[in-house]
């Protein structure tokens, strides 16, 4: 029997009926991700299947939103995506906010801005991190945590807590800035530029980690729009297409960034180093937005459009923002009380999860690791 | 010369081999107390942390206390395992390392037996540790671990064949398998070092020299892939997923398989030094000679002999923190596609070389 | 041809790279800070623990009302017009008694959201990480200062002072068949008080026996 898993991807069977095994990557990895239970149906070597079965960290976000108040649900937000909290309650408030109509001090906007794109930083630190501990690479993972601890201190100056915060609130923020944050923030992303340097030296161009990644997990554009993928992943198989862009929502489009895109450096448009080189660009452009929005940052109150009681009219609203993993939406029906009738979350991870069928097909099992690091899905958003 | 001398001391033969015995062990197990420590300790500090602190001056007692953590381990063992080989395995894998010490020249004065077929010994000696590690994975009775062991066996008979060449390829120059008698025409300040062409004179060295160096790759890339180490660690680190031919062992057995790959570790550091870089000779001449002692010759030959394979151990561990894992096929793809054919066309340029 | 080459050439350039890059490290200092023995500095807006300073606290509830996991159970008895409570440390006087303040920190999610509606800012979140118990009960903090006979006895005496006013109403009009009825619907629906305080509702059956002998 032979096979070839390049880019033609051909099993041949053999004139002997073999069994098909049977293989299950439990709910506890060594490779963590969460709790997600890929069943993978292989042939030998070579997997014809994978459904993941997910559900293990179910929460009922949805439904607690509908026992409590507007601004009670924004702790609930943060602990759907725990790596990109700011982006979660960003695209809670905007929600909210579009419901009851209320026009919020540019401060607030820009500070806004601000928080997401280090949150965006933050976020994708991790997910290479992971990736390359994965892949077998341990340095980086801590070289990543290490700069991430930087910005974690920036949110733990702001507003108290170092993952979970509860800052975006509806109509404005919970703290203005501290008097010491912009210098800070500033001291940050120069120390920064040159960190994104030394991670391409070690991990990104190795390779070792090319050969392990490149012309592994193509995702073709027309599957990836079927499918409604979003996010990295989209933009790793060559669409150029991020919110912040094509459906601006607060003050993006006052900046002036680039949106990386997978060009097939290094073997197939849409493989997995693609989409790894997709996020190590993103977080260059995060630094770049970073600095204008801190040259442009005007003065202002910031808790001064918060309402003090929050009853929007009966309606409904959806919004999307651009969270670090994808379009993250929300859909809320309001029946004119103090709690929502509704709370809907369209979370990236979820969607960008579906495609793991058809990106492992033809691959052996070593390769599921390296494509569902690539994919980077948090499990508190897939089952919220 | 350790052997004779103890002969004529205790004129038992057999009492004389045990203590000749003896020193290699006490060796690697010093030698392995101290490499866990410092892999600890270099990881640690690659990767901008401190490693171990508490026990001990900077940990430096963290290997006796894990040592100790093992001993007093449960000794699980499945009832559907096969017994006799279950505990014969770690034992075969562990005397297979320790045996090839006995060819390896730690000091002028002192070698475990002066055989002359020194390198072949030892590379024949090392399927011992195949042999154990594929028991270790049929009588675990899991499925992972056996497809573990098969693969770890596949790519440590794979990566034998480029090793055998590179030896082949010094061998044709020195005419000699004996490694005293190699480590001997070694001697000289380091431009004799067989890495830089070896005893030979004029035009030959310099041609000699990048041949030589290749070869020096070749097999330190070979030996790291001998001794399952990164990133060629596809048995140790997730093999599908669970931890390879050695998952079902607990406590001392698996203390065992540890010992084994350090003592490993440092064996085939030894191996390339004594071949490549001079075996116990000092690149910079001798205070024995300098103060006209010739008694401390052959400390300063075991110091030399040390520091060269620690340092190796230390690339080793250096290695591994660096790179990423490689897959199975592309492993085995490294040795066949890349490494046999150079390998061998390094030993026909050398061979005509040596021969013109 | 020239791919095998390249691939040699890439790869061993690239893994030297790396390797430069792990050297360089090992001489950078340690990041880590061992930490029983030295600890970070938190900042101001650090939020851990909370704490309750119950001279301040009005009994207003609003905590409660805003917390997300309902971690706060506060109940009040309303003080006599004859005692004098005290005034909060920005001038307001006290009306109630809080005889119940219990945070559970296990549930407590450490969201910060009780702290802002306070209006006399007497919760607030500490610097205190290190709480760890080893029963769970041991979490649910009380911050109540009274002692718990304290508490019964001012439970008591507002029952008392509920109990007279209510007698002295019933006194002070005369009975008549109207008034009557109306005494009695009013007794029924009065019954089934929120608390679960047996000698209230003894307090309260008694017009009503008192009516029917």
């Amino acid at each position: 029997m032979s096979f070839e898993t390049k880019k033609n991807i051909t099993v041949y069977k053999p004139a002997v009926k073999t069994e098909e095994m049977i293989l299950n990557m439990g709910p506890q990895h060594p490779s963590t991700h969460g709790v997600l239970r890929l069943e993978l149906q292989l042939e030998g070597e070579i997997i014809t299947k994978v459904i993941p079965h997910i559900g293990y960290l179910h929460r009922c976000f949805e439904k607690h939103a509908e026992a409590m108040t507007y601004p009670q649900v924004i702790p609930y937000t943060d602990r759907m995506d725990y790596l990109a909290s700011m982006g979660n309650e960003f695209g809670y408030a905007v929600a909210v906010e579009k419901l009851l109509n209320i026009q919020v001090p540019e401060r607030v906007e820009y500070i806004r801005v601000i928080m997401a794109e280090l949150q965006r930083i933050a976020s994708h630190l991790v997910a290479l991190g992971t990736y390359g501990a994965d892949i077998g690479a341990m340095t980086p993972f801590l070289f990543c945590f290490r700069d991430r601890e930087k910005i974690l201190s920036l949110f733990e100056m702001t507003c108290g807590a170092r993952l979970l915060y509860n800052y975006i609130w509806v109509g404005g923020l919970s703290h203005d800035l501290h008097p010491d944050f912009v210098r800070q923030t500033r001291d940050f992303v120069t120390y920064f530029k040159p960190k994104i340097k030394e991670l391409n030296d070690l991990l990104t161009y190795n390779k070792i980690f090319i050969d392990r990644t490149s012309n592994v997990g193509i995702l073709p554009l027309d599957t990836a729009i079927n499918f409604g993928i979003s996010g990295p992943m989209l933009r790793g198989s060559g669409l150029k297409w991020d919110l912040r862009k094509d459906d601006p929502y607060s003050v993006y489009h006052k900046f002036d960034f680039d949106i990386p895109v997978g060009e097939g450096k290094v073997g197939t448009v849409g493989d997995c180093w693609d989409r790894y080189y997709v996020r190590v660009l993103e977080m260059g452009e995060s630094l770049k937005i970073i600095e204008q929005a801190l040259d442009q940052l005007p003065e202002g109150d910031v808790s001064s459009a918060i309402p003090k009681r929050i009853k929007p009219p009966v309606g409904q609203v959806y919004t999307r923002v651009e969270n670090p993993r994808g379009e993250l939406g929300y859909f809320i029906i309001s029946d004119g009380s103090v709690n929502p009738f509704r709370v809907k979350v369209r979370a990236p991870s979820f969607v960008n999860l579906g495609v793991m069928d058809v990106l492992c097909r033809g691959h052996m099992v070593a390769d599921i690791i390296a494509i569902l690091g690539s994919v980077d899905i948090v499990l508190g958003e897939v089952d919220r | 010369m350790m052997y004779d001398f103890f002969v004529d001391l205790l004129g038992n033969e057999i009492l004389a081999a045990i203590v000749t015995g003896v020193p290699p062990l006490v060796f690697i197990l010093v030698f392995v107390l101290f490499a866990v420590w410092l892999e600890r300790k270099v990881s640690a500090h690659m990767q901008d942390r401190l490693g171990p602190m508490r026990t001990g001056w900077h940990g430096y007692l963290q290997t006796i206390a894990d040592l100790i953590k093992l001993i007093q381990k449960e000794d699980i063992s499945a009832s559907a395992n096969d017994k006799p080989l279950f505990n014969l395995a770690p034992v075969l894998v562990f005397a297979g390392t320790y045996a090839a010490f006995a060819a390896i020249p730690f000091s002028s004065y002192y070698i475990g037996s002066n055989l002359d077929l020194g390198i072949f010994f030892i590379i024949g000696i090392s399927g011992l540790v195949v042999a154990g590690i594929l028991m270790a994975g049929w009588s675990s009775n899991n499925k992972y671990s056996m497809l573990g062991a098969m693969r770890s066996a596949a790519q440590i008979i794979s990566y034998e064949i480029p090793t055998i060449i590179v030896v082949l390829t010094v061998v044709m120059i020195t005419r000699t398998l004996n490694l005293h008698t190699l480590s001997e025409m070694q001697t000289g300040y380091f431009w004799n070092w067989m890495i830089f062409g070896g005893p030979t004179a004029g035009l030959e060295k310099f041609l000699l020299i990048p041949l030589m160096f290749i070869g020096f790759l070749i097999i330190y890339t070979s030996m790291l892939a001998e001794v399952n180490r990164t990133p060629f660690d596809i048995p140790e680190a997730e093999s599908e997923l669970v931890s390879g031919y050695h998952t079902e062992y607990s406590g001392m057995k698996f203390a065992m398989f540890f010992l084994a790959e350090y003592a490993n570790m440092f064996a085939v550091s030894a191996i390339v030094s004594a071949l490549f870089l001079g075996g116990y000779q000092s690149p910079i001449g001798y205070l024995g000679n300098l103060f006209d002692a010739p008694w401390l010759i052959p400390v300063e030959q075991f110091f030399w002999f040390t520091a060269k394979g620690t340092f190796f151990v230390f690339v080793q561990m250096w290695l591994r923190w660096t790179l990423p894992r490689l897959r199975v096929d592309q492993l085995m793809a490294l040795c066949w596609k890349y490494l046999i054919p150079i390998a061998f066309i390094n030993l026909i340029i050398v061979g005509l070389i040596t021969v013109l | 041809m020239k791919e095998y080459f390249s691939n040699i050439w890439v790869g061993l350039s690239t893994i030297a790279i790396g390797m430069k890059v792990t050297f360089k490290h090992l001489f950078v200092p340690a990041v880590t800070i061992q930490y029983p023995n030295v600890r970070v500095e938190l900042p101001e807006r650090e939020r851990n623990r909370l704490y309750v300073n119950m001279d301040d606290c009005i009994g207003c509830d609003q905590c409660s009302r805003a917390c997300p996991v309902s971690c706060i159970e506060i109940e009040t008895v309303k003080g006599l017009p004859t005692e004098d409570l005290g005034k909060t440390s920005n001038g307001k006087k006290k009306a109630l008694w809080v005889t119940k303040f219990n945070i559970d920190f296990a549930k407590c999610c450490y969201c910060q959201l009780c702290v802002f509606p306070c209006p006399t800012e007497c919760i607030y979140m500490t610097d205190v990480y290190e709480f760890s118990e080893f029963q769970r009960n041991n979490l649910i903090y009380d911050f109540v200062t009274l002692t718990p006979e304290e508490r019964e006895q001012k439970k008591l005496n507002y029952q008392k002072f509920e109990a007279e006013k209510a007698a002295e109403k019933a006194a002070k009009k005369p009975v008549t068949p109207a008034a009557e009825i109306k005494a009695e619907v009013k007794v029924k629906t009065e019954t089934p008080p929120p608390s679960s305080d047996n000698s209230q509702q003894s307090n309260l059956k008694e017009p009503g026996e008192n009516k029917g002998s």
